[in-house]
């Protein structure tokens, strides 16, 4: 959690004048974790993005949540700023929220049990609701396992509540979802980027570590998508302690994929998904 | 066009019996193709038969007295470190709390990553031409309809008798079942709980050795002698 030392009592509140002027002389502080307004004045712009492009910047708390619905064609690149955090992260249509991430189906459809570049993010309608353009983390991300509960954070940690230093997913994310008019019965099983997990031959789920620092991941919105983050320690990660670390989010008015791209016709499967969805988006009239 | 086949009755059919000793609450065979639900109370234990070997019984657990409680794949697996469910596995919720036991397993392992079929993810897989075969996703909606159950309901269920291996490459799918007639899993109730089952009707991948067949659902009470 970042410190934030321009908090508590500072001067005399007495009065509303003392009060008005202490509030705001807390304005300005630059802390951590902390959303870049407007986007555009990001001091971490992405290298290569045009700022003036920027429609969401945001450097968000481990552990913390964040949360946005974005249009189609927004490129959103998640970075692991010192190599301990872990994005888990929902998407689901804003047109329709009972149109979400179905993990099973993110899975089974392109045969691949492990997200890397060029995978698509499947909802259970047949549809792409993003895909992962870049993958700058060595495929280090999970699908497998999701999130920590409160109970079992409260077992491993001693708390779990959102607002502890040792938060559960679970927790942040059905705050995420509040904040963008769901409920946690709109929370499926998410996918978690930076932290990895493979199968092993035996079925024992085996954790093989993170992208380092400065690993990225890059998510493309194929239709207008309201996007969950929860960044929170991995249920499986074995370090001694609750490992958290900055999460930083940027996105940009781009492109959604298009047959030129080579994800589009990596497999069958995938270019019949990309093809549903843009047929549903047609029919809406939304290009 | 519906494509509709299914074998309801065969000589090598076998219907077994419930899995633990105790009185008969329900005994019920779900017909090829169809979806059921029902209440299983804290301390019952219901036992999956596959009457004709090798047919999918996709299944959902919800908490009975809170519906938003309900079954987690990804809780489940990282509870036991493991990617597949067997004898003594405990299914958990979202909030980790048990629901169900396996408490009985007549095959080497049971899917809990494959998920359900669906008219939609049909055509993704096997072609435009089979948006209209019948799929569990439409039996989970219609049985979950019964108990104010919509899409914002469905999470990755559990594929009873459903083989899904996942190779080091990451490769992962649907191959050859490893069950056969008279086969059983047996599910103890850790808390009442609303189970919603589809005996899938999928005929484009081996998840019914391509022949949706019945399955018939047992629920007994090992405290009271039968």
């Amino acid at each position: 959690m970042t410190d934030d030392r321009g908090a508590g009592r500072r001067s005399s509140t007495a009065t509303l004048d003392q009060a008005r002027d202490d509030a705001r002389g807390r304005a300005d502080t630059a802390v951590e974790a902390m959303p870049y307004l407007p986007p555009s004045a990001s001091p971490y712009a992405p290298a290569g993005v045009d700022p003036s492009t920027l429609v969401w910047a945001e450097t968000v708390a481990g552990p913390g949540y964040s949360h946005m619905t974005v249009a189609r064609g927004t490129r959103i690149r998640l970075e692991d700023v010192a190599g301990d955090a872990c994005a888990h992260v929902v998407v689901l249509s804003a047109l329709n929220p009972g149109e979400r991430l179905n993990v099973a189906d993110t899975q089974k459809i392109p045969w691949q049990a492990y997200l890397g570049a060029g995978h698509p993010l499947l909802s259970g309608d047949g549809r792409v609701l993003a895909t992962v353009v870049a993958d700058a983390a060595g495929g280090h991300h999970d699908a497998f396992c999701g999130v920590t509960t409160l109970a079992g954070n409260i077992e491993r940690y001693g708390a779990g509540a959102a607002h502890t230093a040792t938060a559960a997913g679970r927790e942040l994310l059905v705050l995420a979802a509040a904040k963008e008019g769901l409920t946690p019965r709109d929370l499926p099983p998410s996918v978690s980027f930076f932290k990895g997990v493979r199968v092993a031959a035996d079925g024992a789920l085996e954790w093989t570590g993170d992208g380092g620092a400065g690993a990225s991941v890059d998510l493309v919105a194929e239709m207008p998508l309201t996007v969950l983050v929860a960044n929170a320690a991995h249920p499986l990660d074995p370090a001694e302690g609750y490992r958290t670390g900055p999460l930083r989010v940027h996105a940009w008015a781009a492109a959604a994929s298009s047959p030129s791209d080579p994800w589009w016709t990596a497999t069958p499967e995938r270019t019949r998904a990309y093809l549903n969805t843009d047929q549903h988006l047609l029919a809406r009239g939304i290009r | 066009m519906t494509v509709t086949w299914a074998t309801h009755e065969a000589d090598y059919f076998d219907r077994s019996t419930a899995y633990l000793p105790g009185a008969t609450v329900l005994d019920h065979e779900i017909a090829p193709r169809e979806g059921w639900s029902g209440v299983v109370r804290a301390g019952h234990v219901l036992t999956l038969v596959d009457v004709g070997g090798n047919q999918s019984g996709d299944c959902l657990i919800y908490d009975a007295a809170d519906h938003e409680v309900r079954y987690s794949a990804q809780a489940t697996l990282v509870a036991q470190r493991h990617a597949y469910l067997v004898d003594g596995s405990v299914l958990l919720s979202n909030e980790g709390d048990p629901l169900m036991t396996i408490v009985g397993n007549e095959v080497d392992r049971q899917d809990t990553i494959g998920g359900a079929c669906s008219k939609e993810s049909n055509t993704l897989r096997y072609g435009h031409h089979t948006l209209f075969h019948h799929a569990c996703r439409e039996n989970f909606l219609l049985e979950g309809a019964k108990h104010g159950l919509g899409p914002r309901d469905l999470v990755s269920n559990i594929n009873w008798f459903m083989n899904v291996p996942v190779e080091a490459d990451g490769t992962l799918g649907i191959v050859d079942g490893m069950s056969a007639p008279g086969k059983r899993v047996a599910l103890r109730a850790e808390r009442d709980v609303l189970v919603v089952l589809s005996n899938c009707p999928q005929v484009n991948n081996p998840c019914n050795d391509f022949n949706p067949t019945p399955l018939r659902v047992i629920v007994t009470d090992p405290a009271v002698e039968a």
